[in-house]
């Protein structure tokens, strides 16, 4: 069973939607014993970073942290990468998960934000959830803060800066797009993610 | 970055339609099977617009958003008799990614906050439809048929400021004709905003796109009739886009 993390942020159905399409075994929960019950855990999110604060008001953030430390596989999508990074400069006062170094910054004013549409991936050799997936394949995007290139980076895509697309360590793994968007190459990521 | 190409179905009692200067409506085929045709011919997104939006067909238009989005995976907006944020509740709940609003926006401008602070600015595109009286451009409302007075580069700024992800902007006088995109409108409205500025009415041919990617400075471009009647297809037009170095997501 795969649980979808719903805090309140944004709409969880297109998450949903695409791992019914896939024939996986998906609910969408609320409640941290189902998160801590669960095979697998998707944190989705769009918006502002200060809707984490729902995680750590409801118990969930202890939920995440302690089942993504007991191995547990753990997928963030957008907002939800954003929180595995130490936090953003978005909204200081909350604190990420802080499994990944650094924070989320805006992107330099010499191109729009929000950065909104389609842009390719640079991929790094041996990453588990993009298996399969060709150099400079598209993908969706929607965001204004971006997370920081890190050791654990294993795809990035270039908007002003390069910036992290996806990160991997472990059990643990982010995207900074939307795989639920982004047409058969998402729907890939999301079947590797079900298949780890 | 690319740049996107947006499949538009105009749909009324079920059916999608296209017409000439929002009149003369055709029947273009079941708005399932066009999003998911779109889609597989490489569409970056799909826009789904309600353009009757009376309250009989509200069930009609819901249903047709559920089940177009169980099988479609690429961003899906949906516009078209959204007044208040219950109605756009909805269509999240039905399957939309992002809504558009119109009319109701410029009644009340706090209704674009209101959707962006519950679901995000990125949900949220508000539509402007507007005509060249007098060398400026004017919005009109009600499906083009209410003039209000206003600026409608002044209307894309203040539709920014107040939380919206992106401008649709339409050229009434270039809608359905297929003789390409006002240029002077869309450049206007995209060096006016921060936002994405996507560029509607008037679609025709490949190098319409290049010139208002190019001369527009669009974000995205629009267009119905040429994608429905076969005129364009996606994929070629994307193919041609690639080849005259505009950035598109291509192959896909």
């Amino acid at each position: 069973m795969i649980a979808i993390v719903d805090y309140g942020a944004g709409n969880l159905n297109s998450v949903k939607k695409a791992f019914d399409y896939l024939g996986a075994d998906v609910m969408v929960t609320d409640q941290p014993e189902a998160v801590a019950a669960a095979d697998k855990i998707v944190l989705p999110g769009v918006g502002h970073f200060s809707s984490l604060q729902a995680l750590n008001r409801t118990g969930l953030r202890e939920a995440l942290l302690q089942s993504t430390g007991a191995g547990k596989l753990f997928l963030g999508i957008c907002l939800g990468m954003q929180w595995l990074f130490d936090g953003s400069e978005e909204c200081t006062e909350i604190a990420g998960a802080g499994i990944f170094p650094g924070k989320c910054r805006q992107f330099p004013s010499s191109v729009k934000s929000p950065h909104v549409g389609w842009n390719s991936l640079v991929i790094q050799e041996g990453s588990r959830l993009l298996r399969g997936i060709a150099q400079e394949s598209f993908v969706y995007y929607t965001h204004s803060f971006h997370a920081p290139v890190v050791a654990e980076t294993t795809a990035a895509s270039e908007y002003g800066l390069r910036f992290a697309a996806a990160v991997e360590q472990g059990n643990i793994f982010g995207v900074q797009f939307h795989p639920e968007k982004s047409g058969d190459v998402g729907l890939s990521i999301l079947k590797n993610f079900c298949e780890v | 970055m690319t740049k996107r190409i947006i499949a538009c179905l105009d749909m009324d009692g079920g059916r999608v339609v296209k017409g000439v200067r929002f009149k003369n409506l055709r029947d273009a085929g079941d708005p399932v099977e066009c999003a998911t045709a779109h889609a597989r011919n490489g569409a970056d997104e799909i826009v789904l617009l309600d353009i009757t939006a009376t309250s009989g067909n509200r069930r009609t238009l819901l249903d047709a958003v559920r089940s177009t989005a169980r099988s479609l995976f690429v961003p899906f907006t949906v516009g078209g008799g959204i007044r208040q944020l219950d109605d756009a509740a909805v269509v999240f709940d039905a399957g939309a990614d992002k809504i558009a609003i119109n009319s109701a926006a410029v009644r009340d401008p706090t209704l674009i906050g209101r959707i962006a602070g519950r679901f995000g600015s990125q949900a949220v595109v508000v539509a402007i439809d507007a005509r060249k009286v007098d060398g400026s451009f004017e919005v009109f409302v009600a499906g083009g048929r209410v003039p209000t007075g206003r600026d409608a580069i002044q209307w894309a700024r203040e539709a920014a400021a107040c939380g919206a992800g992106e401008i649709l902007l339409t050229s009434m006088d270039r809608d359905g004709t297929q003789s390409g995109f006002d240029c002077q409108l869309v450049r206007a409205a995209a060096e006016a905003v921060s936002i994405p500025v996507i560029a509607s009415g008037g679609a025709g041919s490949a190098r319409d796109f290049i010139e208002v990617f190019r001369e527009g400075r669009a974000d995205a471009a629009l267009a119905a009739s040429i994608f429905h009647f076969g005129i364009e297809n996606i994929a070629q037009l994307k193919r041609e886009l690639h080849d005259a170095s505009v950035p598109v997501r291509w192959p896909c």
